[in-house]
Formats: structure tokens, C-alpha cells, sequence
């Protein structure tokens, strides 16, 4: 099991990166641009809150992961 | 069983049920303050927030996206560093009173109208505040109540709490409901509104007195006692590497999943069965209260049971069904509704015109034309088309507004209830024993502060912008099907309606499997 939280680990920076990049191309500025004040407040939202989180703590959660911190 | 250091005396069942009661009252309290202003946004909106108005407009999304979004876990920080300090009792005293008058201050504010520009700055000022204490109260109550109660029984006890969200929203429905009975709809227009927010300051004093004579949490009461409290709780929870790998931990393996599957069953089911279904609003709004009532009990059987067989298991298990039968569940309720399934009585189709003055225009005119169908299993679809023509014109001087309404009959209602209550038990699984577990995560000289960042960050951030994701992909799913067919290439979304599902799977199943992966199943870490 601990060799496999360790693996994992390289996932989850994996899916951070994934994450950040659609997130931000995809679903983010599309918002950002689209004109609307609508779209404006929920396009900051993704690109400013969503996106840090999931990016900056998926990237740790990772990282420490796959250096141990999990282990039992 | 937990020592009161205040009383030298175990806390006994009796004094258990008045902490829960009056820790639970005061939550349910904060709940209804903070849905009052979602279930009055429509009538918000046109005294504050004019749509003529960009700026109020962009107050309005700014009020109803950042209280919910990003003050919650800014709230979060701020009391849970208060609690960890100076104590559980006061800091929530606080939450409680910050709560209640915020929300006592919104219905005191004049109108756009009276006041221009600072109505909807001040309405976004008490609302954020509302984020804030709202941010502050759930760790404080869930901790407080597991801090009392005897370790063994910490899932039982605290999964009252877990009941108050919801009840929260049933009484603030219920409150307009009677505000609006009691009063002409004129009358509830002009500041009848008002009377839900002038409510909260009975209810907040009531839970003021009860909460006034309640002695802290033993467990911090013996850590502070003894000297173990915190210095810097902010510090110790996050910058310490090891308690920052459990805030993450719980983010991740838990609240994340946790929140996207409950807003999925109770703010995406309303949205799905009112926007797509389009099933009446009223007809809507029943057959959730029903799904809601009959499911809030699992929330304490689910708390109870995590108690016997431990926390993990029983919240995996929620995210794990949910994940795999999202997709069926809603392309049945679609099909519950879909008229195409139905057959149609030409013979009954019966049309009503009805013209009026147009207030707004001098001489113009109001037509609003409703055709109803009726079908053979007895459901009806109204199909309401208004136009507003200037004066002399025979055309519509603005695109008509159509709006089309299903009116269920019996089975189709009692099929669509007992589909949200499958995902309200899907709720009540990831969400009864999530208190205890959170609790049990983290020490007592930092725990308010580790458990409710990442309870508001899983639940605000990542389930509050659910209904948004998940409409944004929906909207985009039917947009390339209206591109490809106009191309006359093949639809790329069998059944566009069911994409926006894909946020909460794919965030409930990166979730399960860290839980899996990550999470034990040991009832008790800390005490």
C-alpha cells in the first residue's frame, strides 16, 4: 500500500498540472473575455480561487505523496 | 465518557442533548440566515440589484458568488484562530451574533430606489459578513459537540449537526411561504420581504440565551487548563508540515467529494427538475421538501453506524454509488418528463389570450398567450408565450418571452421523489459522519481551525460552484449539437443534458480514490 500512495503521488501532480491548464484555457478565460458581468465574476472565481487550490494543493498533496508523508 | 474539568463530573446523556440542542439550534439558525437571502433573490434583485444598472448587477453576482465561494474559507481561518485560542464557546457566540445581525441589517436597508448606489454596496457588505460568520460556525459547533460527547459515540451525537444545513433551508421556505399567505402578494412585494430577515434577530436572541449559560468544551476547557492551547493556531495548522498534510488529506480524500455530491442532490436535482424538466415551480419545490424529509433521519443513522464500523468506509461508499449512478438517475428523471414519451389529447388543447396595459409604455399593451396540452397519463404542459407591443404597433416591439411548464401527475411525481431521495441518501452518507471524522483528524489546541478550512473550502468552493460547472457544460454540450446539426454532421452528445454531471463524478472520483488510497478507517485518531 505505501508503495502505491507513493506512486499515486506522481498522479495527482500530473492531474494538477492537467487540471490548471484546461481549467484555465478551457473553462477560465473564455469567462474572463466573453463580456458578460455575469461571466467576469464566475471566470475570476475559476481562474483566482478554483484553480490555485486545486492546482497548488493537488501539486503538494502530491509531492508529499511521493516523498512519504503518507506512509504509515 | 468525557470529563467536564468545569463540573468534575462525566457529561451525562441529559446535558449531552441540551448541547446538542442548543448547539444545533444556533446553527440551524446561521443555515437560515444565509439561505434566506438565496430563497429571496428574485425579490432581492429587483429592489437592490437592478438589471438596468451594470454595476448593481455586477454586485449582485459578486453578493451571491464570493459569500458562498471565498469568504467561507476566509471565515473559516479567522474564527477557527479565535477558537483555538480564547475558546469554542465565545468565538461561535460570536459567529452566531455577527450572523444574525447582518442578516437583521438587510432587512433594514432602504431600496435602490430610496437610496441609489449604497443599497447594494451595503447589501454586499452585510452579505459577506453573513460568509464570514457562516465560515466561523459549523467548525465550532461540530467541534464543540464532539468534544462533549464520549468518543465512542462522536458520530452519533455530532451528526445532528450535520441535519441543520438542510433544516436551515426547509425553514427559511417555510417562512416565506407563510410571510407570503399572510400578506397580498402587493403587500410582500413592498416590504413584506423584509419580514424573514426581521425574524433572524428573535430567533439569534433566543439562541443567544440558550447558548449564554453553556460551559466550554471540556476538552479545550483541560487544554487550556494545562497550558496546551495554541499560541499561533494559524501557524501550527498550516505551517506545520505534518498537520498540513491532514488539512490536504481531508480536502482531498473527503470534503471535496463531500461537497459536490451534496450539492448535486439537493441544489442541482431542484435546478435539473425546474430549468430542464421544467417541471412547475411549486410542484418542484414540494416534491423536494418531501425527498428532503423523508431522507434527513439517514443522517443520523449514517452518523450512528460510523460510530460501529468506522467514518471512512460509510463516506466512500456514498461517493462511490453516487459516482455510478448519477448518469442513470438523471436520464430518468429527463425521460419522467420528457413529453416526447408521452401521448398527447389534441381534442383537450385548450388556449386562453389575455391582453393588458403595459405600465411601462404609454398605450402599449401586454399579450400573454397560454396553451395547454394535455396528455393521456394526465400531465399537462402550459406553454406561456408574452409579448409587449408599443403603442400602434401590431408586432412585438421586444422578443416574446417563452416559457414552458410540465405539470406532473401522481406517478410521475412519486418517481421523481424517490429519485432525489436516492441522492439525499447519497448526502446522508458522505455527510453524517464527516464531523466526527474531521474532528478526529486534528489535535484539540488546533482544531477549529484545521477542520473548518478544508470542510468550507471542499463544501463552498468546490460544491458551491457545482450548479455553475455543471450548467456551463451542459450549455456547452447542447451548443456544439446546435453547431453540428446546422452543419449536418453527427450530434457529438448523445444526451447533452446529463454533461453537467461530469464535474461532480470526476471531482467525487478523484476523491474516492484518495480516501480509498489515503484515509484510514480507525474511528479515533485525536482525542
Amino acid at each position: 500500500m505505501n508503495a502505491l500512495k507513493k506512486c499515486l503521488g506522481i498522479v495527482w501532480i500530473g492531474l494538477a498540472l492537467l487540471c490548471g491548464y484546461y481549467g484555465i484555457t478551457a473553462l477560465g478565460l473564455p469567462k474572463l473575455t466573453s463580456g458578460h458581468t455575469e461571466d467576469l465574476v464566475f471566470g475570476i472565481i475559476i481562474v483566482f480561487i478554483l484553480m490555485p487550490i486545486i492546482v497548488g494543493g493537488l501539486l503538494t498533496f502530491g509531492y508529499y505523496a511521493l516523498t512519504g508523508e503518507y506512509e504509515k | 465518557m468525557v470529563t467536564d474539568p468545569q463540573t468534575a463530573q462525566p457529561t451525562s446523556t441529559r446535558s449531552l442533548i441540551s448541547i446538542i440542542g442548543a448547539s444545533s439550534l444556533g446553527t440551524l439558525i446561521e443555515w437560515y440566515d444565509f439561505y434566506i437571502f438565496g430563497s429571496l433573490a428574485t425579490v432581492l434583485a429587483t429592489k437592490f440589484f437592478p438589471e438596468t444598472n451594470p454595476t448593481a448587477a455586477f454586485l449582485s453576482t459578486l453578493a451571491t458568488f464570493a459569500a458562498g465561494f471565498v469568504v467561507r474559507p476566509f471565515g473559516a481561518l479567522f474564527f477557527g484562530r479565535l477558537g483555538d485560542m480564547i475558546g469554542r464557546k465565545y468565538t461561535f457566540m460570536v459567529t452566531l451574533l455577527l450572523m444574525g445581525g447582518a442578516t437583521f441589517a438587510i432587512g433594514l436597508i432602504p431600496s435602490y430606489a430610496t437610496i441609489g448606489f449604497m443599497a447594494p454596496l451595503l447589501v454586499l457588505v452585510l452579505r459577506l459578513l453573513q460568509g464570514l460568520a457562516l465560515g466561523g460556525e459549523y467548525g465550532g459547533a461540530a467541534t464543540y459537540v464532539a468534544e462533549h460527547a464520549p468518543a465512542s459515540r462522536r458520530g452519533f451525537w455530532t451528526s445532528w449537526i450535520q441535519i441543520t444545513a438542510t433544516a436551515g433551508l426547509f425553514i427559511s421556505l417555510i417562512v416565506i411561504l407563510i410571510t407570503r399567505t399572510v400578506m397580498s402578494p402587493e403587500a410582500f412585494d413592498d416590504w413584506g420581504w423584509r419580514v424573514p430577515f426581521w425574524l433572524s434577530i428573535i430567533m439569534v436572541f433566543v439562541s443567544y440565551l440558550i447558548r449564554r449559560n453553556m460551559h466550554e468544551s471540556p476538552l479545550f476547557a483541560k487544554a487550556k487548563a494545562e497550558g496546551k492551547t495554541s499560541a499561533n493556531p494559524l501557524k501550527d495548522s498550516l505551517g506545520n508540515k505534518y498537520n498540513f498534510k491532514f488539512v490536504l488529506l481531508a480536502l482531498f480524500g473527503a470534503t471535496m467529494g463531500q461537497g459536490v455530491v451534496w450539492y448535486t442532490g439537493q441544489f442541482y436535482a431542484m435546478s435539473f427538475i425546474k430549468t430542464v424538466c421544467n417541471v412547475d415551480a411549486l410542484q418542484s419545490d414540494q416534491l423536494m421538501s418531501v425527498a428532503l424529509l423523508m431522507g434527513t433521519p439517514f443522517f443520523v443513522f449514517f452518523g450512528w453506524l460510523s460510530d460501529k464500523i468506522g467514518r471512512k468506509y460509510i463516506m466512500m461508499f456514498g461517493m462511490l454509488v453516487a459516482i455510478l449512478s448519477y448518469r442513470p438517475i438523471y436520464e430518468r428523471m429527463y425521460q419522467t418528463t420528457n413529453l416526447a414519451n408521452k401521448q398527447e389529447i389534441p381534442a383537450n388543447l385548450t388556449v386562453e389570450t389575455v391582453v393588458v396595459a403595459n405600465p411601462d409604455v404609454v398605450g402599449g399593451s401586454i399579450t400573454t398567450k397560454t396553451t395547454t396540452h394535455h396528455y393521456a397519463d394526465g400531465t399537462q404542459l402550459a406553454e406561456v408565450i408574452k409579448e409587449k407591443t408599443g403603442p400602434g404597433s401590431t408586432t412585438g416591439t421586444l422578443p416574446p418571452t417563452i416559457k414552458k411548464t410540465v405539470k406532473l401527475n401522481d406517478a410521475d411525481r412519486w418517481t421523481l421523489i424517490w429519485l432525489v431521495f436516492i441522492q439525499v441518501i447519497f448526502v446522508t452518507l458522505v455527510y453524517g459522519p464527516i464531523a466526527a471524522f474531521l474532528v478526529e483528524m486534528f489535535p484539540v489546541n488546533i482544531r477549529y481551525t484545521s477542520m473548518s478550512l478544508p470542510y468550507h473550502i471542499g463544501n463552498g468552493v468546490f460544491g458551491g460552484l457545482l450548479p455553475a460547472v455543471a450548467t456551463y457544460l451542459a450549455i456547452q454540450a447542447k451548443t456544439a449539437n446546435t453547431t453540428a446539426e446546422a452543419a449536418g454532421a453527427a450530434l457529438p452528445f448523445t444526451a447533452p443534458y446529463l454533461e453537467g454531471l461530469w464535474y461532480p463524478i470526476i471531482v467525487a472520483g478523484v476523491s474516492f480514490v484518495i480516501g480509498m488510497v489515503y484515509i484510514s478507517n480507525r474511528k479515533l485518531v485525536n482525542e
